[in-house]
């Protein structure tokens, strides 16, 4: 568990806490138009100390220029010139706080503009989502697109921020009412309800964000910070059979090292052990792992999030692009790819459409073969089958490939289940593309 | 210490139930390796940009660790304001032939010794940086540009990606960012645009002190507590130097201050500090109730959008 020890600051004299080991949660947030998410995020930054003077010396004087009363906590993270001057936010923007018992990197996604992009965008890594709604609103179809989108990602844990609470009165059943209506919707995308948690909040006045508040009697959890600091999370999956895309070849041809052959990746998911049988794709070749090598020396294995260098035991031809997996669990070779596809590109995609899709450390020219389905946005759980995928939707997607991929499906592994659609005139990321279909609703939608 | 920063594996005794947890300074490390791998495998020429400050000293240790036991495959450049504290070259040039680096140098004073560029009115020359840079870019037909940003140093560039595409005339436009998913990075560019990388995008300064202190990572020594002699301006200590000095309105004092930035001598501010090792200046980072930006950079100050309106025209 998290240790701290207390040392004297050298000027201040202040005792402060510093954590000799933390651990790290990535979060990504979510909410519709004046939900009030970069108030939210504004109070979890400012209450957790995160903000410092001189940054919230700008935030006073710029809201006594807008003539404001008190200051406005979302002008904390709206950072570019246009969405201080309309009052949006236009981008995924990461924010970083930290409390004696974890660290966080969030990644604030915008409600309104390209919702999808942004919420794909920050939902590829994380762990947990924090969604926000309105009490006075409830769940609106925002929300349940929001859902649904984190829930095809693979975030998860879903936090429901039920904010505006001071706005009803601090009335618990309107925020009963809200937590039941998204547990059912969660529970349909395939959350389980320990996985689901939901927080009645204002994060304007700062109830149950940091400190519990006890204007909601009625509410006996914890606040959105305790949660954050104590919900359990899997940096990885550390069951999963082992994967490593390879991104460079280290041959040093130094006199000191004159044979050295190594495999430099990031150990993608399970685990790897010196001794290990592997193998390597597209080609084929098995081999053993003779040293897992680290930067700060020989270790006997390292696990998912790893950077490593991989030695092996025979001379095998192998080269960036390559993938190495444990040998009896390989991934399917396939120049095939049946894919659900998140589009994020102003130019739709149609099938014929030539593209470059880029998987683990290798990109390769493919060809839209198929255009199947598009799912409905709200559940994920009907479809049409259009002449093309606009902005925003997502569908069903076939793709031939020149060469053949070494793939899982993404509910298996969102690490090498996932893959960039890319445009080759100009190299725009078109898409996010995902393996299979990564979540029951969409395999029931299409009768699978 | 080290022990407990090891990644706890699976099959390793753990109360029943618990994640494996992984310390953040392994997180933060493995993502950079990551990042620097990535561009060596996709780009031609990639470049180091290196002040000599802190963020690209770590920038430089992370860089040798990716590609250990070969050899760094890239060059360090250094914008060179001719500004410079003499601790900040000499470690520089101790630090490039220690490790066996090469280092390319784009120098401002030459832009306005022969009148590419001219000197401004209040003397700072951090603006002045982008032409020499974007020329030298153009020159060495530099692809990739890793630099030290971090995005919490500052609200325009918290929006900024890790892989950020500049066109061709070195700019920044954040409406047409590309989503960065998964840790698939996309640095397909076309001919003269390039991108930068920012492989200490999600570090804190917190983070970039104590894996310093972890690593046992040397720095110019202007950034432990020592004596110097300053003078009060913008509520700021400024140090006199070539750049020039006091006015006759301001009082040098004898302080015992210390650097957290290291940029331009004419702007870059001291604060005062007993600092005088690395715990002591982690335990003043995290008490501290200013930015380093905020205490220290004359140059982020002038305008609530100062970063971001120099970020367009092509700085770092």
């Amino acid at each position: 568990m998290t240790e701290t020890t207390t040392r004297t600051a050298p000027d201040s004299g202040t005792e402060v806490e510093l954590p000799v080991h933390t651990d790290l949660l990535r979060l990504a947030t979510a909410g519709s138009v004046d939900d009030g998410k970069s108030t939210l995020v504004g109070r979890l930054l400012h209450d957790t100390k995160s903000v410092l003077a001189d940054q919230l010396d700008a935030v006073h004087r710029a809201s006594a220029d807008r003539g404001l009363a008190t200051p406005d906590l979302s002008l904390l993270v709206d950072g570019l010139r246009a969405e201080r001057e309309q009052g949006i936010t236009i981008d995924v923007a990461y924010r970083y706080f930290a409390t004696p018992k974890r660290t966080f990197v969030l990644a604030d996604t915008p409600g309104h503009v390209q919702y999808t992009r942004n919420t794909v965008t920050g939902a590829s890594t994380a762990q947990l989502a924090v969604l926000l709604v309105d009490a006075r609103k409830g769940v609106i179809e925002q929300t349940k697109r929001h859902a649904a989108v984190l829930a095809l990602l693979g975030v998860p844990r879903l936090v429901l921020a039920v904010n505006k609470i001071d706005m009803v009165d601090f009335d618990g059943a309107v925020h009963d009412k809200i937590a039941a209506e998204f547990t059912a919707h969660a529970r349909a995308l395939g959350y389980s309800d320990d996985a689901v948690v939901t927080i009645p909040v204002s994060a304007l006045h700062g109830d149950n964000v940091v400190e519990r508040s006890e204007r909601t009697p009625w509410y006996s959890g914890p606040s959105l910070l305790e949660h954050l600091e104590s919900v359990p999370v899997a940096p990885d999956p550390f069951d999963a059979p082992f994967r490593m895309p390879v991104q460079y070849v280290i041959r040093p041809r130094t006199s000191e090292h004159p044979d050295y052959r190594g495999y430099a990746g990031q150990v993608a998911a399970g685990v790897v052990s010196a001794g290990d049988e592997v193998v390597v794709l597209p080609a084929g070749i098995r081999t053993k792992v003779s040293k897992v090598d680290t930067p700060d020396g020989e270790t006997p294995r390292a696990a998912a999030g790893h950077s490593v260098t991989l030695l092996l035991e025979d001379d095998v031809d192998l080269a960036r692009g390559d993938l190495i997996a444990a040998a009896g669990t390989a991934p399917r070779v396939s120049d095939e790819l049946d894919a659900t596809v998140c589009w994020l590109a102003e130019k739709p995609l149609q099938p014929g459409a030539r593209v470059l899709v880029k998987h683990g450390t290798r990109t390769v020219q493919a060809m839209v073969t198929e255009l199947s389905a598009r799912f409905d946005e709200q559940e994920l759980a009907s479809v049409d089958t259009p002449d093309a995928l606009q902005l925003n939707e997502i569908g069903r997607v076939a793709f031939r490939t020149a060469e053949p991929l070494p793939v899982d499906d993404y509910a298996d592994s969102r690490r090498t289940g996932s893959f960039l659609v890319i445009d080759p005139s100009d190299g725009t990321t078109l898409a996010a593309g995902l393996v299979g279909l990564p979540l029951a609703p969409l395999a029931a939608a299409v009768g699978e | 210490m080290t022990a407990e920063q090891q990644i706890d594996l699976p099959g390793e005794p753990a109360p029943a139930g618990a994640p494996p947890q992984v310390d953040n300074l392994d997180a933060l490390e493995s993502e950079a390796i990551h990042i620097f791998r990535e561009v060596a495998g996709e780009f031609d020429r990639p470049v180091i940009l290196f002040s000599g400050g802190k963020d690209s000293t770590v920038l430089v240790h992370l860089a040798l660790k990716a590609f250990r036991p070969a050899p760094v495959p890239f060059p360090l450049l250094h914008v060179d304001t001719g500004h410079n504290f003499d601790e900040v070259i000499a470690f520089r040039d101790q630090l490039v032939s220690q490790h066996d680096l090469r280092l390319v140098v784009a120098s401002v004073q030459d832009y306005i010794d022969d009148g590419r560029l001219s000197e401004r009115p209040d003397g700072t020359r951090n603006p002045l940086q982008t032409t020499p840079l974007l020329d030298s870019i153009t020159e060495n037909r530099f692809d990739a540009v890793f630099g030290g940003g971090r995005r919490d140093e500052e609200r325009a560039r918290a929006k900024e990606r890790i892989f950020s595409l500049r066109n061709a005339f070195g700019q920044w436009d954040p409406r047409r960012q590309r989503p960065e998913l998964w840790n698939l990075y996309n640095g397909r560019h076309r001919a003269g645009e390039h991108v930068r990388v920012f492989p200490l995008s999600n570090w804190t300064e917190l983070d970039i002190w104590r894996y310093i202190q972890r690593e046992k990572i040397e720095l110019p020594e202007i950034y432990y507590a020592h004596r110097r002699e300053v003078y009060l301006r913008d509520g700021m200590w400024l140090t006199s130097g070539p750049w020039g000095g006091p006015r006759e309105d301001e009082e040098v004092v004898a302080k015992t201050v210390r650097y957290r930035t290291v940029g331009d001598g004419s702007c870059t501010g001291a604060v005062e500090s007993e600092a005088y090792t690395v715990d002591d200046v982690i335990a003043e980072v995290a008490a501290s109730r200013l930015t380093e930006r905020g205490a220290t950079r004359a140059d982020d100050r002038m305008s609530e959008a100062a970063m971001e309106d120099r970020k367009r025209e092509g700085y770092f």
